[in-house]
């Protein structure tokens, strides 16, 4: 087997903040710098790409990655949000070009990363299935040639010569699609296209896939934040975690080392002195657990919960502790108080306070927890947003192992009578 | 595992060649620079009425609005020429030079979410953009050529003459002025957008720099001393060789020609290497 795609010592900075008056002196001056021969100046201070923590100017989204895919593997690249899982993607489909470092290639990259883009409203699907393909790098003649097998694949023919802004959305995904997954290119990149159209659609799509690694050897990277998936279409993982490679290894072996990782981010102790714990002069954070309530990972089926200890500084009011729960599209699934004291009793000292979500009740997905310390309901002591993040597996329900759409998911009772 | 390190097909590095063209990339992506040329004139268009009628009446209104304010209300002499002529003449050279200009001084700005997703060479954008151009010219060229058609059966006096063969260098080298000077502006728009505001209001008064509405030798009548803005400005050689070719009237010299050609080529290297070098980063800053 021969490689396919070689990194080394890929990097890639960027600048945060906005772009204005102030940046054009820093540009003079890396000019300056660069004329003289000498290093960017402002690229010294390499720091690491976490969003959570404030620093300087320049961030480091990837750092000095180095790794090798063979031909013919389906590999799944794992990490969080912030990972550099998209700037990988964007360097390797050569839209960005990276700081340090160089990647070399062998044959065609065909980049699933939004699929879509380039269709223009006006002209028909039938245009636009030209337009898509060349700008996806196929000759007029090739698509000539498949023209029927994507249209039946998109099943759209009698929108054809429709213009496409008269689509559904779900349509106009479809034939994206299938236009992108019909390009004869050796190498095949996927982000999160999956997370579109409907389940019979989706299901489709992850066919394509399997048949474009499996079948045609073909080399594709996936990206996803659906473990399932990434466990039954790929054969390697790698794991990113704040722009480097930490885990390079079989799909399962990678998901696991991944989920074990998520598990440690859902556990926050704090060691030493408590005035230096998170917190303020009145509420200072302990420590923080979520555990599932059967099992060793949390997935749909287990529920789970969460127990948090803290120190109470504010002797003699009405305490109580909200939890936020948002998912990843940041949208607040709950927003739940404990009242803690309720007659001005509250005293100085350790608290601990454990809450239960039932099984069947979250979706899949990666959420995060906000705390909210307050007197009487109303005034907030100290409060505190994305404090902890856990992820609910996946679960396969009957055959199908896809990410169901919806913020719960609940196991509701059907009952099924069958007539004649 | 074999890694000969010769079968890499490419690399992915840093920076590049400022002069690499990677035309042999341009070249495979062909198809898609005659689709987005098809698309360009499809979707002008689409859902009107008149359809492509709509390339003749702009010009059309253009030449008279001009003839009724300058030729008459301020009666600026046109060389002798049947005042329609002229400004028609003068009004389809220049469209064509700030049709290019316009559009692929945007080009990184308006096509960033599609550079943002997908790779192809850049260069086709703005190739697109000024050949889909030099298919409304050709149309308006088409209505320029019946008008003088109807002065000829009329009798009126122009003269066209072998400088006619100048015509599609003349045309090359609107085409390359428009391209350089748009993609010097859409790289630099990338980072700052403070010439995108530039552009528009600044083609404006370029265009009353050049001899669009007012023969040159006017001007060396009139301003003998400031004369030379207008001279040295690379359009207006391009424009007097254009009427002088086909209405037998205009004020060039082949030195000014060359003065042109060499500005022009110098404005399109320099757009070319701002172009290659901003395309490879600049999804970062847009």
């Amino acid at each position: 087997m021969a490689g396919a795609i070689k990194v080394e010592g890929l990097s890639k900075a960027y600048q945060l903040g906005e772009i204005g008056t102030g940046t054009i002196s820093r540009d003079l001056e890396r000019y300056w710098a660069k004329i003289r021969g000498k290093e960017d100046p402002f690229l010294k201070v390499g720091e690491v790409n976490d969003r959570t923590i404030k620093g300087g100017d320049i961030v480091w989204s990837l750092n000095d990655l180095n790794f090798q895919i063979e031909q013919g593997d389906a590999v799944g690249i794992i990490g969080r949000n912030g990972a550099g899982k998209s700037t990988l993607l964007k360097i390797l489909s050569r839209v960005t070009a990276p700081t340090r470092g160089s990647v070399k290639v062998r044959g065609r990259i065909a980049s699933l990363l939004e699929v879509g883009t380039g269709f223009h409203p006006e002209l028909t699907g039938k245009e636009n299935i030209y337009l898509n393909g060349a700008i996806l790098g196929m000759r007029k003649s090739e698509i000539k040639r498949k023209f029927d097998e994507i249209v039946a694949f998109s099943g759209v023919d009698r929108y054809i010569d429709t213009p496409v802004k008269r689509y559904s959305s779900g349509m106009y995904v479809r034939l994206a699609f299938a236009v992108a997954a019909h390009l004869e290119s050796e190498i095949m990149i996927v982000d999160e296209v999956l997370a579109v159209g409907d389940a019979e659609f989706q299901k489709k799509c992850l066919g394509k896939m399997g048949d474009v690694s499996k079948g045609e050897g073909r080399t594709v990277l996936f990206v996803s934040h659906n473990m399932a998936a990434i466990k039954t279409l790929c054969n390697r993982g790698l794991v990113l975690s704040n722009g480097k490679l930490v885990f390079e290894d079989k799909q399962l072996e990678a998901v696991s080392f991944y989920q074990s990782d998520q598990n440690n981010r859902s556990v926050f102790e704090h060691k030493g002195d408590t005035s230096s714990a998170p917190g303020n002069e009145n509420i200072r954070i302990l420590s923080f657990y979520i555990k599932p309530l059967k099992g060793a990972n949390i997935s749909i089926s287990t529920g789970l919960t969460f127990e948090i200890t803290f120190f109470n500084q504010k002797a003699g009011i009405n305490l109580d502790a909200t939890f936020e729960l948002k998912n990843s599209d940041q949208i607040p699934v709950f927003h739940n108080g404990a009242l803690i004291t309720t007659s001005n009793d509250s005293k100085t000292g350790v608290y601990t306070v454990k809450g239960t979500i039932p099984e069947y009740l979250l979706n899949a997905g990666l959420y995060t927890f906000k705390l909210i310390f307050g007197e009487n309901q109303r005034y907030a002591l100290f409060s505190v947003d994305d404090f902890i993040s856990f992820e609910v597996e996946n679960e396969s329900v009957g055959s199908n192992s896809q990410l169901a759409p919806g913020v719960i998911s609940p196991n509701l009772k059907y009952e099924i009578t069958f007539q004649h | 595992m074999n890694d000969t390190e010769a079968l890499w097909d490419f690399e992915i590095t840093p920076s590049n060649n400022l002069f690499d063209l990677k035309l042999k990339d341009v070249w495979h992506y062909r198809d898609l620079l005659v689709l987005l040329v098809r698309r360009d004139f499809v979707s002008f268009y689409k859902q009107t009425i008149l359809g492509p009628l709509w390339f003749f009446i702009q010009p059309l209104f253009t030449t008279l609005i001009y003839t009724y304010i300058f030729g008459n209300l301020a009666a600026i002499p046109t060389d002798g020429l049947p005042q329609p002529l002229f400004y028609l003449a003068g009004i389809t050279a220049w469209n064509y030079f700030s049709d290019c200009l316009t559009k692929t001084s945007t080009v990184f700005t308006a096509n960033a979410a599609l550079f943002g997703k997908v790779y192809f060479p850049r260069l086709i954008m703005p190739l697109s953009i000024v050949v889909s151009n030099l298919i409304r010219f050709a149309v308006q060229m088409v209505l320029f050529i019946v008008m003088m058609g109807i002065y000829w059966l009329q009798g009126a006096s122009f003269h066209p003459n072998a400088y006619l063969l100048l015509f599609p260098f003349l045309l090359l080298l609107m085409a390359f002025l428009g391209l350089g000077l748009g993609m010097i502006i859409s790289s630099l728009t990338t980072k700052y957008r403070d010439l995108s505001f530039l552009v528009t209001f600044g083609i404006q008064l370029l265009m009353y720099l050049t001899t669009v509405i007012y023969p040159l030798s006017v001007v060396k009548k009139k301003y003998p001393r400031y004369e030379w803005i207008v001279t040295y400005n690379p359009l207006t050689s391009i424009i007097e060789a254009f009427r002088y070719g086909f209405l037998g009237k205009g004020t060039f010299t082949l030195l000014s020609l060359a003065i042109t050609t060499l500005t022009t080529l110098c404005i399109l290297v320099a757009g070319i290497i701002i172009f290659n070098k901003v395309e490879r980063t600049f999804i970062d800053t847009v």
